[in-house]
């Protein structure tokens, strides 16, 4: 399912313009990644789909929602939406009927449930914990935990909000492979996220915002090439693509196989 | 100045060690990383270093933990309190809930050491400084984000002055500008006012660029010590979990050498 944003701003009760005229299409299937500053909108912007907050001005879309004409809980049916803070939507008392909680709310036959809580638990590697108590996990495996539940909900959408935080490499690992799961099924997925190199290894497009604006727009490499542009958004390009600027090598590498091989050719011609 | 020989501990009712038989010499004015995968034992350890274990946490121990030579067991808590700070992995464990303001609640711990006003009032205008929230002072310690929290916490501590700072993960809601702010405080605190910094945290190439010395753990044990580049750019830290930074990763490709970098200088130098 597709998402729409046209024209929209939005200011908080504060006098905080977050969002300024702000316009982004996101195809049906997309993996997308959205960077920015601390304040720079990213969070707003999100929250603008799946209805938590209202646009000023302008229109949202989901597929062929506008959420203006749709209650938060209508649209939950189509938006799945992993906080920063695992913390702020666990609240049951074993991890299953934790996870159930979203399915049975869409309604859900009760066989329904129980299939998907199981497949969600696995997905994050938590099926052996399924009577345990939420807050018996350590804070990196509540976030798995909170992704689970989401996932359980089988939105066509999936908004993660930081979904790296505080996770090691094996977690880190571990929402990989569960983006990529979810990838292939066809989810359209929005991360939003300060882990450059997570995101250049797995996002399909990048979308820097500055200022409530959208700074730049493009795949990996076109915007992860914009030195100048992303040190405006105080953005930091991923490590493999400060070592291939550092060594001058006109290359914009996102994962390590294709740093090699851009190294080796950089070798080649530079022995030449 | 801290000292453990051969040191067990085990939280109250678990038969498994947390750490077991753990040596560790930490010297005056040196900045020390702690890695692990989650529950390898960095935030027991940072608590051993803190006297939280066994001051605050019960639980049974064996072999020798001191401070300064004496027993931290028999240690004065209040004390100890002036010596060592420790920052929470969650700020939310740290605020107390019961100020108003930023400045307030980082003149709460203040209040106990009795302190004048003024010397009271320019520490926390110091603290507030060290970690760039001047902006905030006013605001509510609850009306911020998360990561804003985690630089209030830090403040709240770097306010007491300590000796030893020992901080479980300060950094994991922070974007990179914040990042670069906690760990340029704290190097200049190094540097200028010879205090001892003790830090767990995932974000290798941080630690890489400013720690003299790195400790490795892994299901409680000490894996391995020594320089950033000596410990991280190891194999082991892949069978640990903790992984690698990309600049070893691609060197490991393209190199034969057993010292691997670990930071952009190194492998720029490297790979030249």
């Amino acid at each position: 399912m597709n998402l729409r944003a046209e024209g929209v701003s939005f200011r908080y009760p504060s006098g905080v313009l977050a969002l300024d005229g702000v316009s982004l299409d996101i195809p049906s299937g997309q993996l997308l990644a959205i960077l920015g500053e601390n304040g720079a909108g990213k969070t707003t912007l999100v929250k603008l789909f799946n209805g938590l907050l209202r646009p000023a001005q302008g229109s949202v879309h989901i597929g062929d929602w506008d959420t203006a004409q749709h209650s938060p809980a209508a649209l939950a049916s189509r938006v799945g939406f992993l906080f920063q803070n695992p913390d702020d939507q666990l609240f049951e008392r074993t991890l299953a009927r934790e996870v159930a909680y979203g399915p049975r709310n869409l309604g859900a036959s009760e066989a329904e449930v129980a299939h998907r809580v199981s497949r969600a638990l696995k997905l994050v590697g938590l099926q052996d914990m399924a009577d345990a108590h939420p807050y018996d996990l350590p804070a990196p495996q509540r976030k798995l935990l909170a992704l689970a539940a989401t996932i359980a909900m089988d939105t066509p959408i999936l908004v993660l909000d930081e979904p790296t935080i505080g996770q090691d490499e094996l977690g880190c690992r571990a929402i990989s492979r569960i983006l990529t799961d979810l990838h292939a099924m066809g989810r359209t997925l929005m991360m939003i996220s300060h882990d450059m190199d997570f995101c250049a290894e797995h996002a399909e497009r990048l979308v820097v915002m500055l200022n409530g604006k959208i700074h730049l727009d493009g795949s990996p490499a076109e915007v992860l090439s914009q030195t100048k542009k992303l040190d405006e958004a105080e953005v930091a390009p991923p490590q493999l693509v400060r070592l291939a600027q550092a060594l001058k090598m006109r290359a914009t590498p996102l994962t390590v196989d294709e740093f090699v091989d851009e190294y080796k050719q950089w070798r080649k011609k530079k022995n030449k | 100045m801290i000292e453990l020989k051969k040191f067990s501990y085990w939280y109250p009712g678990t038969e498994e060690p947390a750490l077991q038989r753990i040596s560790l010499d930490i010297s005056e004015g040196e900045f020390v990383g702690i890695v692990g995968a989650n529950g390898a034992g960095k935030s027991t350890l940072c608590y051993a270093l803190s006297g939280f274990v066994p001051h605050f946490y019960n639980g049974e121990s064996e072999g020798q933990l001191t401070f300064n030579g004496q027993d931290m067991a028999a240690l004065d808590l209040g004390q100890l309190a002036g010596q060592v700070g420790l920052v929470f992995q969650n700020p939310f464990n740290q605020i107390s809930g019961a100020r108003f303001t930023v400045r307030e609640e980082i003149a709460f711990g203040l209040e106990n050491l009795g302190l004048p006003r003024s010397e009271m009032h320019a520490r926390i205008d110091e603290a507030l400084d060290l970690v760039n929230i001047q902006d905030l002072a006013d605001r509510s310690p609850f009306s911020v984000s998360g990561g804003q929290q985690q630089r209030i916490a830090i403040a709240s501590i770097l306010a007491m002055q300590p000796r030893v700072l020992v901080l479980d993960e300060p950094t994991s809601q922070l974007d990179p500008d914040g990042t670069r702010d906690v760990f340029t405080a704290l190097s200049k605190l190094v540097s200028t006012r010879k205090i001892t910094v003790i830090l767990a945290e995932h974000k290798l190439e941080w630690l890489a660029t400013f720690c003299d010395r790195v400790i490795a753990l892994g299901g409680g044990k000490l894996r391995a010590e020594g320089t950033p580049q000596e410990v991280l750019s190891s194999e082991q830290m892949l069978r640990l979990g903790i992984g690698r930074t990309q600049y070893s990763e691609a060197a490991a490709r393209l190199l034969r050498t057993k010292k691997l970098p670990v930071t952009l200088e190194q492998a720029k130098k490297a790979l030249k």
